[in-house]
Order: C-alpha cells, then sequence, then structure tokens
C-alpha cells in the first residue's frame, strides 16, 4: 500500500506487516531482508517507511503494569500516549515529557527521543526511560538502560529505529495535581524581546514562542510567549476543584478535503498570523489552560495536514547552539519573511543542555515551521538548511522528509560513529527506513 | 459499581474490543476462552487502563456438556453476554474433510446458541440481561464458495430471532450483530475491500450502542443492509450460476 508520514510526502510504495506476538515479529525479520518499526505515523517524512516490510506496531499495545508510589509504568511499544493519559492522569499522574501530539506511540516517542515544551528544565523523553527491551537482528531480546547495554541504549534514544525494534520500556509518569495549567501570556514585538522572555522564564516548566513568520522589518520575529507549569489544585476555581481531572468536552473539528493550492498565499497566511498575534494581546496575562488545549491543540482538528492541500507539506526543524541563535534565528526569519512562504505559525523554544549519541536537542534554540511542497518552497528549504549550518545547528529527523545526506553530515558530526555502529552491530543491514537510504545512515 | 459483561471467545479480536469499549465504560468484564491463562496480559492490560476488575474463566465452546459448569464458576452472572464465538475454516477443505466441516458448524452454531440459551435462562430468572450474539452476512443466503459457514450463521442467526421474542417479554434483550466484513486475524491475508470492511473498535462500538439503545438486528456498516438486500432478491435460477 501507498505509505507516507504525517506531512503527507514522499509517498511509498510499502509492504505493511501487523504482528500481534513477538514470535510473528521474529518470522518477520527472519523472512525479511530488512525492516523498520512504526507506530501512528506522526513522524512527518518518511522514517517509519521500508517499502519491503513496515512494522505497524500499534497491535502489541498492552500496559503491563504500574506502580502507584514511583508513577513508573510499564508497556508494550505501541501503546498510544493518549491511552496513557486517559489511563492516568485521573489517578494524578502525566507524561515527564511530551510532544505536540497525543497520537503518537511510545516505542515512536522513545526512537524520535521526542522533546516537550520543557526540554530546558527536563530534557527530552529519555530522562523518564528507565529501560528498554529491544529486539535485535537475530529476533532476541535485550534489556537496556542506561547501565547495562549502555551502547544499544544510547544509540536507540533517538536512532529512529535503527538499531532494532523497541518492543516495551518502563517510563516515569509525573505526579500532578489536576489536569489544568497556569498559563502566563506575553505579547513579544519582536524576536530579541521574545527570547528575552524565554531566557527570563527559567522558573517555568514549560516555555515556547509562537511566531508570526511572516512579519518583517521591526516586527521580525514578532511573537506570543507562553508560559505554562501544572496548576495545584488551590489554583482551581472552587466548581473546579472538586473534579480537578475533569476538563471540558471539546467540539471535534476536522478539516474534511485537502484545500486547493490557492487558499494558502502570502495574504491569507499574513493575515491569520497578524490575527493571532491580535488575539494574543488581547488575552495577555495569567489564564486556566487544560492540559488537552494546552500539550495538544492542532489534535483538536483532525486531519489538520490537508490544510497544506494534495501534495502534502515539508517541516522544517532545526536546534542552533545557544551562542550563535539570535544571529541564526534572525537570518532564518528574515529568509522566511522575504520568500513570503511561511507557515500559519512557528515555533520557537528554548532547549536546555544535552549532548546524547543521535538525539535532536543540544542547548541551544530551536524553530519549527511548515511549508507547502512547491518548487519555490524547495528552494527556500535549501537556504533555510545552509543557513542553519553555517550557525552550528542541526536538524531534527522525526520532521525531515527531504534533507540530503550531505546536510545532515554537515550538520551533525555524531552521523559517522551512528554510521559505524550501524555497521558493526548488524542493525544497518536489518533495520532499514526510506530516511535512512536517503540520508545514508 | 456497573454491572459486568460477559466476553465469550475474549482472544479473538472483535471480542478483545469488546472487552475494551465495554471496560473504557466502566464495566466490569469476565473474559472467556480456551486456555484463559494465556490473557493473563490483556487481564492486567484491561484493569491498568480502565481500572475496572477483570476476571479470566476457562471455555471451550465446542465442549458444550461443560457450560452449565462454567456459568456455574462465574463469580457473578453478568448483566451483558456477548459471543464473538466463531470459526470460518475452509469452504473447500471442508467440502472434503468432514470433520472440519462439522467443527465449523459447530463452531458458529451449537456451541455460541448453547451457551447462549443457558444464560439466557438465567437471565429471565433474573428477569434482566442482554445478550448479543455475533452472527454474519454470510448467513442471509447460502453462498457456493462459504455455505458451510454461512448456514451454521443462519442458524444462529435464526436462533438469535427466536430467542429474542421468546424473551421480549421477560426483561432480557437479545442483539443480532451482522458485521460484514471485518479485518481480524480470521480475514488476513483476504483481499477486503476497504469500503466494506470495519475495524474490530468499530464493530465493538456498534455493539455497545446496539445493548444501550435495545436495538435488534445490527449491521455495523449501513452499506451492508442494501448490499444483502440485493444478494436476497437475486432469483435462485439466476443466483446458482454466479459464483459468489
Amino acid at each position: 500500500m501507498k505509505l507516507s508520514g504525517w506531512g503527507r510526502s514522499p509517498l511509498v510504495n510499502a509492504q505493511v506487516y501487523v504482528p500481534r506476538d513477538l514470535e510473528a515479529l521474529q518470522k518477520l525479520l527472519a523472512s525479511k531482508p530488512s525492516v523498520i518499526a512504526r507506530g501512528c505515523g506522526r513522524a512527518y517524512g518518511d522514517s517509519a517507511i521500508n517499502s519491503s516490510a513496515t512494522i505497524d506496531m500499534r497491535r502489541l499495545n498492552r500496559m503491563l503494569a504500574f506502580d502507584p508510589k514511583t508513577g513508573q509504568l510499564i508497556a508494550e511499544a505501541g501503546v498510544v500516549l493518549c491511552d496513557i493519559i486517559a489511563a492516568f492522569l485521573p489517578r494524578g499522574w502525566f507524561p515527564m515529557v511530551t510532544p505536540g501530539t497525543k497520537f503518537v506511540t511510545l516505542g515512536g516517542m522513545i526512537a524520535a527521543d521526542v522533546h516537550g515544551k520543557n526540554h530546558r528544565k527536563h530534557g527530552s523523553f529519555r530522562g523518564c526511560v528507565d529501560w528498554i527491551d529491544v529486539m535485535g537482528p537475530d529476533g532476541s531480546i535485550q534489556r537496556c538502560s542506561s547501565k547495562s547495554h549502555v551502547e544499544l541504549f544510547e544509540h536507540t534514544l533517538g536512532g529512529m529505529g535503527l538499531t532494532g525494534i523497541i518492543l516495551r520500556a518502563a517510563v516515569r509518569l509525573r505526579a500532578v495535581e489536576t489536569g489544568w495549567i497556569r498559563q502566563t501570556t506575553i505579547p513579544a514585538p519582536n524576536l530579541k524581546s521574545a527570547m528575552t522572555a524565554l531566557e527570563r522564564a527559567q522558573d517555568s516548566t514549560y516555555s515556547v514562542a509562537w511566531i508570526d513568520c511572516l512579519a518583517t522589518g521591526e516586527n521580525l520575529g514578532r511573537s506570543l510567549v507562553f508560559l505554562g507549569d501544572h496548576a495545584n489544585a488551590s489554583d482551581l476555581p472552587t466548581y473546579r476543584s472538586l473534579h480537578p481531572f475533569a476538563t471540558p468536552a471539546k467540539r471535534k473539528l476536522s478539516v474534511p478535503f485537502n484545500f486547493p493550492c490557492f487558499a494558502l498565499n502570502r495574504f491569507s497566511l499574513r493575515a491569520f498570523n497578524a490575527l493571532y498575534y491580535r488575539i494574543g494581546v488581547w488575552n495577555r496575562g495569567q489564564q486556566l489552560v487544560d492540559w488537552d488545549s494546552y500539550f495538544y491543540p492542532l489534535d483538536a482538528v483532525a486531519d489538520w495536514h490537508r490544510i497544506y492541500g494534495r501534495k502534502g507539506f515539508a517541516q522544517f526543524q532545526c536546534a542552533i547552539p545557544i551562542k550563535r541563535s539570535e544571529e541564526g534565528l534572525s537570518a532564518l526569519l528574515q529568509t522566511v519573511a522575504k520568500a513570503g512562504a511561511g507557515s500559519f505559525l512557528a515555533v520557537l523554544k528554548r532547549f536546555g543542555p544535552q549532548e546524547s549519541r543521535f538525539s535532536f536537542p543540544m542547548e541551544g534554540y530551536s524553530l519549527a515551521l511548515d511549508f507547502p511542497i512547491t518548487t519555490k518552497t524547495s528552494h527556500l528549504l535549501a537556504n533555510l538548511d545552509r543557513i542553519t549550518i553555517e550557525h552550528g545547528g542541526r536538524f531534527y529527523l522525526a520532521k525531515d522528509s527531504r534533507m540530503s545526506a550531505e546536510t545532515l553530515r554537515a550538520s551533525d558530526g555524531r552521523v559517522a560513529s551512528f554510521v559505524r555502529m550501524r555497521a558493526k552491530s548488524g542493525w544497518k543491514s536489518s533495520f532499514q527506513s526510506a530516511q535512512a537510504e536517503r540520508l545514508v545512515l | 459499581m456497573k454491572p459486568s459483561v460477559l466476553i465469550l471467545g475474549a482472544r479473538s479480536d472483535v471480542g478483545n474490543a469488546v472487552a475494551h469499549k465495554f471496560a473504557a465504560l466502566g464495566h466490569p468484564i469476565q473474559l472467556a476462552a480456551r486456555q484463559s491463562e494465556t490473557l493473563d496480559a490483556e487481564k492486567t492490560n484491561l484493569q491498568l487502563r480502565y481500572g475496572v476488575p477483570v476476571t479470566l474463566h476457562e471455555f471451550d465452546a465446542l465442549l458444550t456438556e461443560t457450560h452449565a459448569q462454567f456459568l456455574a464458576m462465574l463469580p457473578e452472572l453478568p448483566e451483558v453476554a456477548v459471543s464473538v464465538v466463531g470459526l470460518m475454516g475452509s469452504q473447500e477443505r471442508s467440502e472434503r474433510d468432514q470433520l472440519l466441516a462439522s467443527c465449523i458448524m459447530r463452531s458458529n452454531y451449537e456451541g455460541p446458541a448453547n451457551i447462549l440459551a443457558l444464560l439466557a435462562n438465567r437471565f429471565e430468572e433474573r428477569g434482566s440481561g442482554t445478550l448479543v450474539g455475533l452472527s454474519s452476512v454470510a448467513g442471509a443466503r447460502g453462498r457456493a464458495t462459504n455455505y458451510v459457514y454461512g448456514s451454521a450463521k443462519a442458524g444462529f442467526t435464526a436462533f438469535l430471532s427466536g430467542l429474542r421474542s421468546r424473551l421480549a417479554k421477560r426483561g432480557v434483550h437479545v442483539v443480532t450483530v451482522l458485521p460484514g466484513y471485518v479485518a481480524t486475524k480470521m480475514s488476513e491475508g483476504m483481499n477486503l475491500p476497504a469500503r466494506l470492511t470495519a475495524q474490530p473498535s468499530e464493530v465493538a462500538e456498534s455493539i455497545v450502542v446496539a445493548v444501550e439503545r435495545k436495538k435488534n438486528v445490527i449491521y455495523v456498516r449501513p452499506v451492508w443492509r442494501m448490499i444483502m438486500l440485493i444478494i436476497r432478491l437475486i432469483p435462485e435460477r439466476l443466483f446458482k450460476r454466479v459464483r459468489m
């Protein structure tokens, strides 16, 4: 069947298998030239597609144990984040680190070593992983952690499924008193003030900025900075504090068809971005926001990727080291604004320190943007790649669908050792994705 | 605490999906299947996800003589019992292999009908409860390519309809489910048209709705009602020449 990531490009003809147990998985490994595991398909590009054997892991989705003292959950890799929240938030537990969608599997979060709005404070997903069980090329299973089978552990977190099949994991959840977030909105008229606000926000658990990437001149980098902390029971109004984990039901929106390509132009986008900023300015200050709207605003619109039309879209996400962040970000934003081919909203985050074998985050700033796929935007994306590399930055593989092997190597000095490790351990021959082939990993 | 739900044939994909839907609504779950101890991980999974009590029960639909004993061993008489027991088998093989044919017939009719009959009597005594039987659109008309399976399902459909009439005034409701194609272990490898093929979770969802709203006969995807109407209307003269 034709398979793609969330960005709907590239579209690859792939054989999909849906094993129900470990034996079936072992048989697949033994009989196919190479495989890649796939979760909900929320990586934007071709990270979880292998034309000869893509293994849909969503049938291996049992929760196996939970320790209410430590908050440790042991579950199979196919468990979806929204189910973890549904099961444990009512009991006072929330994921330690969450990406911007709840429709991702546990295995996918580990493979991409996802980060959230709290990277600065709590690091990436690896911080809450106690151990993982990984199936190797010969079908044997290793339990790895930061203490045993360390090499496997280190390369699997952020290894994009290229080190084996993630089967099970023990992850720690965070104790929370309510399902609500105390949010502070700070309008920032330009990039510099946005960065200042993010730098000042060290005490907040969560921080993120939505940038109007089409604003130019002195408005360049105009944004809304959102800070957030888990609300305590005492922060809630009385009528809510009786049911601190209940949040209002929302109307489900969906995008019923692919938008025609003319719907997204610089005028409609500019108008949307400007309006969004105005609304933020009106709403400045403190608010209580329920967990779903705070962490997963886009999940409320089913199939939102259709707004980018039939051809799909590409996401660009880079991290730039702290010393060169300001310079790099303004160069990126200038280029985007000049091209007038921006996304609805760009997302800016401050990352805390991290240096791991192959995970994306590093101390500095991360910028994420979407672009519909056209010849014009591919040219623009190449420019953004170049600017990122010039400023010592690197790219997020979970979002990538189009980078070249040369670009990856120019941006990330760790590639060589990852590739060496893959060859040495036999992972390379057994675990391959379309992305890994493109990037020669 | 909400009333409990018994799933007969709990290892199947549909049985599993039905267990999840009812557990999510807060119902205690009784899982019945052969080698029930192997469902232990599933039991933990349901308990962790939904915080409801789950129990495992050894049940073999074909060992009809053990059914009364099986019911006696349940911790409590359930309020809802869902039978998803069934066996597709191979039509071609069952034309030559009498044992297989018999097994298909018994798995789709005798076994499920027998256990539902026993439950029906208990429910009738109590004066409440819902019985759900997973039958098949294949029971609407015997087709050359799967009449062994289809005939057993036809028998089961008729049984359920009779049971429903008998219990209508006794506070006991009977639901007949005609799912059409479902993407399960049973149908894996078959090339099924996507528009006509339901996911196990869809079947489960329509069962939950049917139980709540006391529906009688449900098709999971409405298009099947139309298809089966047409298939039933084809004159036998023509039908016997069509290979379907």
